[in-house]
């Protein structure tokens, strides 16, 4: 057993660390109140080797493990919950490709996100069909030389900047799940219609939208796998993704716990600082608590990808506790904030927003219950 | 060019300072080191002209503690292609440690063509190494440079005066330049530099090797004590005017007899 970084990892945290302070707080109410992309924050980023993370040494990446993908996650989600979205939505574009990426696929697919900044974004979720995926209408038809897409996604993170997408739909829908297959569409593909950007409670600054694929086509070879594989690479990269989801619930809940427990040493009331109160000192220690077990979690499901161990279970641990911990957490930021928290002069009721994202992007909370029965049951 | 930047490593800026059981020092075993930020606009610079000047090598050096070589892992992964530790207590005087960068220099076997450091510490704010090591090598040295310019073998250098004028001086190379706020922004480490920067070389000495014995200490510290605490401050509420008269009597009062200021 070993809970301790690395020296290494130490010092990727702390420079992650410093970015989002000098890069991401400053400027995070001023995006949530425009609801513009954070594009300068990303290029810089990027410059910088923080997103991408995913990418595989031999592909130009840095040969982050996944430990290490967690770690910087949590930190820039600290920064800003939104901005972070528009980050890891890149990784979540480009798992699939590592998972089920032949290797010239890997090398036209994956390579040239480390040559040049580059946006990528993950279609999955259909107007119809968000919990129940293996139900997507999408379809995906052969056209001799190539693959016709035609259908309608919803909820798009990274939609209207995307230089590439992974779009998953399905060869036949009787088939269910055993139909659904993965392509590759470069952005710019003639009939992919994008929707306006959605005007959401939370991550403003994440470009979110409808997209619409009117007889799409791209060449065979950019399927992922062969047909009827998608379900399974959609699976795999839930294993890899829901961690690094989870890092960001627990970068926004260690942030709520930063700014409270600045705020009730400053904050005087009966002749003290609040934080003298019982009552304070109760929610601050029920925040620790939830924000170390949700770090437990994340990191643990983190290193059973590293270990090559199967992580479903842990990994669905992992984004539950700390999505609804967040949620708890920031809320009760806010209510330790009292009026100031309701305010948007201090930064929590922004947290709080952001928090109710993650319970329900990447599987609700509802929906990792499932799996983790299912799990345990079957055992 | 061989270029050196002599680097401090501090306690980080929101460090709740302590002093240690026997008052010598401060209390360094749960610090969290970064690099002095003066420092971080030398390295900064360093690299800067290391681009410019092809087949360049930039070495950081620093004299300290060895549990935490925190600041130099920095300055390599920014850039910077090796780095020298000599091995001392963090307390070491401003002399001594001149003295120490001067052998740690000559020990690199590389004739130094220019030499950069912050222009202070933020520990011990005792501004002094950098004009203590350029007379001890003999050569030419401006303290709180806020500009640089290359002209071949001389530089153009801006140092910040009284009330915000610049006094420009033109140096022969090699030369030692200390480092203020606003001449550059230091880059970020990239995490590809963090991870390259492990495999880069560094060479660690004792304070023997680089000739420093006890003797040369010019300043011993005898206590570290935190200040006082600042009693809390008086309010007074005249807002009524009927007891305007005798609160003013009142602060005047203090004023006078307890404060002793008018």
């Amino acid at each position: 057993m070993n809970f301790e970084l690395s020296i290494e990892q130490k010092e990727m945290k702390d420079m992650a660390m410093k970015f989002s302070r000098n890069e991401l707080i400053p400027v995070a109410q001023k995006y949530d109140e425009e609801g513009t992309f954070p594009m300068e924050e990303f290029k810089k980023a990027w410059e910088l080797g923080l997103v991408n993370t995913c990418i595989p040494a031999e592909y130009g990446g840095a040969g982050f493990s996944e430990t290490d993908a967690v770690m910087i996650g949590e930190t820039l989600a600290y920064g800003c919950m939104g901005i972070n979205t528009s980050f890891m939505a890149n990784d979540l574009a480009l798992l699939p490709i590592k998972i089920a990426g032949t290797h010239e696929q890997k090398e036209k697919f994956l390579k040239p996100f480390t040559e040049e900044f580059k946006i990528a974004s993950f279609c999955l979720t259909e107007p119809g069909n968000g919990s129940d995926a293996a139900g997507i209408k999408t379809s995906i038809k052969d056209g001799g030389d190539h693959w016709i897409i035609n259908g309608e996604k919803m909820w798009i993170t990274n939609a209207g900047y995307a230089d590439q997408f992974v779009v998953y739909g399905t060869i036949d829908p009787t088939l269910k799940h055993k139909g659904i297959s993965a392509v590759v569409v470069p952005g710019g593909t003639e009939g992919i219609i994008l929707g306006k950007k959605e005007d959401k409670m939370g991550h403003r600054s994440s470009d979110t939208r409808g997209i619409r694929f009117e007889n799409v086509k791209v060449p065979k070879e950019n399927m992922l796998g062969a047909p009827g594989e998608g379900w399974l690479i959609a699976m795999k990269t839930l294993d890899y993704s829901r961690p690094l989801v989870a890092s960001a619930a627990l970068g926004g809940a260690q942030r709520a716990l930063d700014e409270s427990v600045k705020y009730a040493k400053e904050r005087k009331q009966f002749g003290v600082e609040i934080a003298k109160h019982q009552a304070i000192q109760f929610m601050i220690a029920d925040m620790s608590m939830k924000v170390e077990a949700s770090r437990l979690l994340v990191y643990k499901a983190a290193w059973l990808v590293d270990e090559g161990q199967r992580n479903t279970e842990i990994a669905s641990y992992a984004k539950a506790f700390a999505s609804d911990s967040c949620m708890q957490i920031t809320t009760d930021a806010v209510q330790l904030f009292g009026g100031y928290g309701y305010s948007k002069e201090y930064p929590v009721e922004k947290l709080m927003r952001d928090a109710k994202l993650i319970q329900i992007y990447e599987g609700t909370s509802q929906i990792q219950r499932l799996v983790i029965a299912r799990e345990v049951l079957k055992k | 060019m061989n270029i050196f930047v002599c680097v401090k490593q501090v306690p980080d800026t929101e460090t709740k300072v302590q002093p240690n059981g026997d008052g010598t020092f401060i209390e360094t075993n749960a610090i969290k080191w970064i690099m002095n930020p003066y420092d971080e606009f030398a390295v900064e610079q360093a690299l800067l002209v290391k681009a410019a000047n092809a087949g360049s090598t930039v070495t950081v050096l620093r004299v300290g503690g060895v549990k935490d070589t925190e600041a130099l892992r920095t300055a390599m992964a920014m850039g910077a292609d090796e780095a020298i530790l000599v091995e001392a207590e963090d307390n070491l005087d401003s002399y001594s440690i001149a003295k120490a960068l001067k052998g740690a220099i000559e020990k690199s076997g590389k004739n130094p063509d220019l030499i950069l450091c912050g222009k202070q510490a933020i520990d011990d704010d005792c501004l002094q190494v950098p004009q203590v090591l350029a007379e001890m090598i003999s050569l030419p040295s401006v303290a709180v440079i806020v500009g640089f310019e290359q002209n071949g073998e001389s530089v153009t250098v801006k140092r910040e005066i009284e009330g915000g004028a610049l006094e420009v001086y033109e140096l022969n190379t090699p030369c030692i330049l200390a480092t203020n706020k606003g001449i550059n922004t230091p880059r970020y480490a990239s995490l590809p530099g963090i991870m390259k920067a492990k495999r880069k070389p560094l060479q660690q000495l004792s304070l023997a090797d680089v000739g420093v014995e006890a003797g040369d200490r010019r300043v011993v510290y005898s206590n570290f004590q935190l200040p006082p605490e600042k009693p809390a401050g008086k309010k007074f509420d005249a807002t009524d005017e009927a007891n305007e008269a005798s609160v003013v009597a009142e602060v005047v009062g203090l004023l006078r007899n307890e404060a002793k200021v008018i």
